[in-house]
């Protein structure tokens, strides 16, 4: 298998595009695919400081490495949710890639600073793990980037992660989160600017791309996610993708094309949005849900993921359905 | 060859010369869920893996909190 460019050999084959690269056309095919996403998706202009969200694993640090390659001022934010040594190890990872290119990687510590981790939060609001640690990380990502006069947050959302957004959100037609699905969401209403320059490229991608660039990046899955339901969105597109490459590209770009303008976000309406009495954050009653979620996990105390693992074998082996 | 697999973390033994692809066939795995790697550097579908090989199956799919509602 030859390199489409060079043919040199290759080293990943992309069946989508019909098309398999060496590591120095592999490399330029994914700044390319950046760049034309944040041309394309109109994600930044010259000069904007930009926050990335970092969590350790192949896609944050993918993008905060691709951003910083092409000029752009990115710093990073790692947020600890308390996940067992999970959290310890994925911390581990986003500071050594940031000593080792001298970024600036701001830490906040949800314990610390909030008094709750993710498994307590759970076991509080008897909710999937993934809708806590959401919450929190969206909070304190557009805080953070607000407070520190950032011009945009940074996520490393791939094509397979819109895909698989998409795909739950179209089974249950979830018209205002389809209405939110863009590329680019533009500040509005307290919320600072968002930004997802991966769109373009697929998870194997951005997994590939790490590993030809010596990136040490968290391989393991989150032992709070296992199981979820976009992981089994994932697997269906992945199958389909399989039989029918580009898939995934067609299914996404062209909701983007043809539909995504079709559904209305009710929060635009800034008439349905009021501040937060605690933090100053948009909310949609005296509280945010973030401050809501603090105050419920106040008195609570900590939940060790280990139990919060147990519990919820017993529940799946009792009810036999998959919650989450 | 000895392959390497995560989720759960296990060793398998195969016997070779086997190609990429077919060797995922037998594991019954697919393509766009995971990296084939040998002595640290990725290798394509059609490439051909010895029988003292060792080699590393790295699953690439990852979802968490982060996809559950889309924006803010």
């Amino acid at each position: 298998m030859k390199c489409r460019v060079c043919r040199e050999p290759a080293v990943i084959d992309i069946r989508r595009h019909n098309a398999n690269f060496c590591v120095e056309h592999f490399l330029r095919y994914c700044r390319d695919q950046v760049v034309k996403a944040i041309d394309e998706f109109e994600m930044v202009q010259p000069g904007e400081r930009l926050l990335v969200a970092v969590s350790g694993g192949k896609d944050s640090l993918a993008v905060w490495d691709l951003l910083n390659d092409l000029g752009y001022q990115a710093d990073g934010l790692y947020i600890g949710l308390g996940i067992g040594s999970y959290s310890d190890v994925s911390g581990e990872h986003a500071r050594a890639f940031a000593t080792a290119r001298e970024l600036k990687l701001i830490e906040i510590d949800l314990r610390d600073e909030h008094g709750f981790d993710i498994p307590t939060a759970a076991a509080v609001t008897r909710r999937v793990p993934c809708s806590a640690c959401g919450l929190s990380k969206r909070h304190l990502f557009d805080a953070a980037a607000l407070e520190g006069g950032y011009d945009a947050v940074v996520t490393g959302h791939n094509l397979d992660d819109e895909a698989a957004v998409l795909y739950g959100n179209v089974l249950r037609w979830q018209t205002a989160h389809l209405s939110r699905q863009r590329p680019t969401l533009p500040a509005a209403n307290g919320f600072p600017r968002k930004i997802k320059p991966l769109v373009r490229l697929t998870e194997r991608e951005m997994a590939a791309y790490c590993i030809v660039r010596g990136i040490d990046y968290l391989v393991d899955e989150c032992p709070m996610a296992a199981g979820n339901k976009h992981l089994g969105y994932k697997d269906a597109l992945n199958d389909l993708e399989e039989k029918s490459p580009g898939s995934k590209h067609a299914f996404y770009f062209g909701f983007l094309r043809d539909a995504v303008d079709r559904f209305v976000d009710p929060d635009t309406d800034a008439r349905s949005l009021t501040e937060c009495q605690r933090c100053g954050a948009p909310a949609g009653g005296d509280l945010c849900s973030f401050c809501r979620l603090v105050e419920r996990t106040a008195d609570a105390r900590p939940v060790p993921v280990e139990f919060l693992g147990r519990r919820k074998n017993r529940t799946d082996k009792s009810s036999g359905a998959e919650r989450g | 060859m000895l392959v390497r697999l995560r989720n759960p973390q296990r060793e398998l033994e195969f016997r070779g010369p086997v190609s990429v692809q077919r060797l995922l066939n037998q594991l019954e795995l697919n393509r766009e869920s995971v990296l084939v790697i040998r002595g640290g550097t990725l290798v394509p579908g059609d490439t051909t893996l010895a029988d003292d090989d060792v080699i590393e199956i790295r699953p690439v799919i990852s979802g968490g909190s982060g996809l559950l509602a889309p924006g803010r």
